[in-house]
């Protein structure tokens, strides 16, 4: 197997000259065109930070006329747009952390016991995920409605885990798989109860997995507006506030919020490139399937 | 010896352990939505008004009444959901193919890039668009001012200032099975390729493309169905030559208060993306799907 593949490998070496030539003309192409398409991935992202420096007169942000930082000194100083962050704030970290247990249970189950039943139970999991956003929410506005349960903060929540679960089953799933059993069964060898060896071997191992789905769940529920605008009743989330204030003009404000995420998601990247350059591993973020 | 321990001890553990671990879970996802796609149902076949309440009368015409006013948005979203599928497959293919081709060690950097743009919240980068392609805004108004398109040409409120909107919104899920796909396929594969003289065209259509198909059919049910059932991208970016089913759910079900329209029309929506589904797994053939 090795030698064939060294063989393989030598004979590509070798490769006749005008062939390789090609090769490396050809190869601008494909690196220009993902450059180009990154760019136009950060077009909105530019704009927006652009815009929250922008020192513009009037409700209408929509023209450069000149430089400040009023809107960072000035971030909190809409109630309305704070109270919607901290409600936002709320709704992601409750469902993240019980979207996380309850996805990680099933998770492990999945991985480690073979059961009756876990092919319905696959197919539960999948079929919200394959579900457009908006037939979750209306449905469970329905369900709601006929059981005439009052719209507010707790519908959102219970509907945020909802769809949260499924994709912190996944995301774990994908790190427990390639699990290796015989590392839990050295430590139970050396006189380790099945309750200590999941604790200091297994969990330790899975936990880049977990926290992985915890931030995924977190970044879904904190910025979902489609399933949220059915269940809000009175309560209002950052994305329903935004969408309100829209037709009225975006406050600079927004700008900023919308950037100081953006730069946590560029602390995320930058620890995680660290981390896995350190390690030599894929961040856990990308380890699906 | 340690494999037979391992054997008993997972065969008792198999009596009630995993359906303890997975009851929580599998109770909420029921509940909540295993029952409301039911309620949602029952909802469909109801008949009445907001003043005099509901009535369940197993009201099946709702489903030919409501096809026959928005089956025009209807196709229109399966339409637009095709049009994006493609789009952000044609884009996404070739970056893929070089990040995990000629990515080296710097691949997972390339696709967190990619990622990136995408923790700003979705209503504030469709909103930014909305901004980009504004009538006088920085793209048209900078063209408008070289002469290089004519004063009254408009982006905003087209089909394809919606249609981009939603290619752009979903690049990733295409973006990023493409991609596993693609990193998985052995290189030696192509290499044989090359020594049996095929040319680098014939190794890619031979090769590269069939055994990336897993991803294509993953990466497009992703795109698909959440483009589809949108209706924020048809809002901000579209006018009401391009409303979408999804425009309309929500107004049955948020403005005119009309649930058994709005449920009949979910339901109509969820048969249109299977229906399309089918015919895709169909055409692409299911052993190399699951292979």
């Amino acid at each position: 197997m090795g030698a064939q593949q060294a063989e393989v490998g030598s004979r590509a070496m070798t490769a006749p000259a005008p062939a390789r030539r090609r090769r490396r003309r050809r190869e601008w192409f494909l690196p220009a065109f993902t450059g180009l398409v990154m760019a136009y991935l950060f077009v909105p992202v530019i704009v927006m930070a652009l815009f929250g420096f922008n020192d513009y007169r009037g409700r209408f942000n929509l023209v450069w006329q000149g430089f400040t930082l009023e809107h960072y000194r000035n971030t909190f100083g809409i109630p309305e747009l704070t109270e919607s962050l901290t409600n936002s704030l709320i709704v992601a970290a409750t469902s993240t952390v019980v979207a996380t247990v309850l996805g990680t249970l099933v998770a492990l189950a999945l991985t480690r016991f073979s059961f009756r039943g876990r092919a319905p139970l696959n197919l539960l999991i999948f079929v919200p995920m394959a579900t457009p956003e908006i037939i979750l929410g209306v449905s469970l506005l329905a369900l709601f409605v006929s059981v005439q349960v009052p719209r507010g903060m707790m519908t959102i929540i219970i509907a945020h885990i909802m769809f949260c679960v499924s994709y912190v089953v996944v995301t774990v799933k994908a790190r427990t798989t390639g699990f290796d059993r015989n590392l839990e069964d050295a430590a139970q060898d050396l006189g380790a109860t099945p309750w200590t060896s999941f604790w200091t071997v297994t969990f330790p191992l899975i936990f880049p997995g977990i926290l992985a789905a915890a931030m995924l769940a977190f970044v879904l529920s904190i910025d979902d507006y489609v399933i949220t605008t059915f269940l809000a009743g009175g309560t209002v989330t950052l994305p329903l506030w935004i969408y309100g204030i829209s037709r009225f003009g975006v406050p600079a404000q927004v700008n900023v919020i919308g950037t100081l995420i953006f730069a946590i998601g560029v602390v995320y990247v930058v620890v995680s490139v660290l981390r896995s350059r350190r390690a030599n591993a894929p961040p856990p973020v990308l380890t699906k399937g | 010896m340690g494999a037979g321990a391992r054997e008993r001890g997972g065969k008792r553990r198999t009596s009630w352990a995993p359906y303890l671990l997975t009851l929580p879970g599998t109770a909420w996802l029921f509940v909540f939505f295993a029952v409301p796609m039911a309620t949602m149902f029952a909802v469909s076949l109801q008949e009445g008004s907001i003043e005099t309440g509901y009535t369940l009368t197993w009201h099946w015409p709702t489903y030919a009444e409501v096809f026959d006013l928005y089956r025009l948005q209807l196709f229109r979203s399966l339409m637009y959901g095709l049009i994006v599928t493609l789009a952000t497959l044609l884009i996404s293919y070739p970056m893929a193919y070089w990040i995990a081709r000629r990515g080296g060690r710097r691949k997972n950097l390339f696709l967190l890039l990619i990622l990136l743009p995408f923790f700003t919240p979705f209503l504030i980068r469709t909103i930014s668009w909305q901004f980009v392609l504004a009538d006088q805004g920085i793209l048209l108004g900078t063209l408008k001012d070289l002469g290089a398109v004519s004063e009254s040409f408009k982006l905003l409120a087209s089909p394809v200032a919606v249609v981009s909107g939603l290619t752009y919104n979903f690049l990733p899920f295409m973006a990023l099975p493409l991609y596993v796909a693609i990193e998985r396929l052995d290189p030696s594969l192509l290499d044989a390729a090359h020594d049996l003289y095929s040319s680098r065209a014939t190794a890619f259509f031979k090769v590269t493309l069939p055994l990336s198909l897993p991803g294509v059919f993953a990466g497009s049910l992703l795109t698909f169905i959440p483009s589809v059932g949108d209706f924020i991208n048809a809002e901000f970016l579209g006018s009401s030559t391009t409303t979408m089913i999804g425009n309309v759910i929500q107004r049955e079900f948020l403005v005119n208060v009309d649930y058994p329209d709005g449920a009949a029309l979910s339901f109509l929506l969820m048969a249109g993306i299977l229906v399309m589904v089918f015919l895709y797994a169909r055409s692409l053939g299911t052993e190399e799907l699951t292979g």
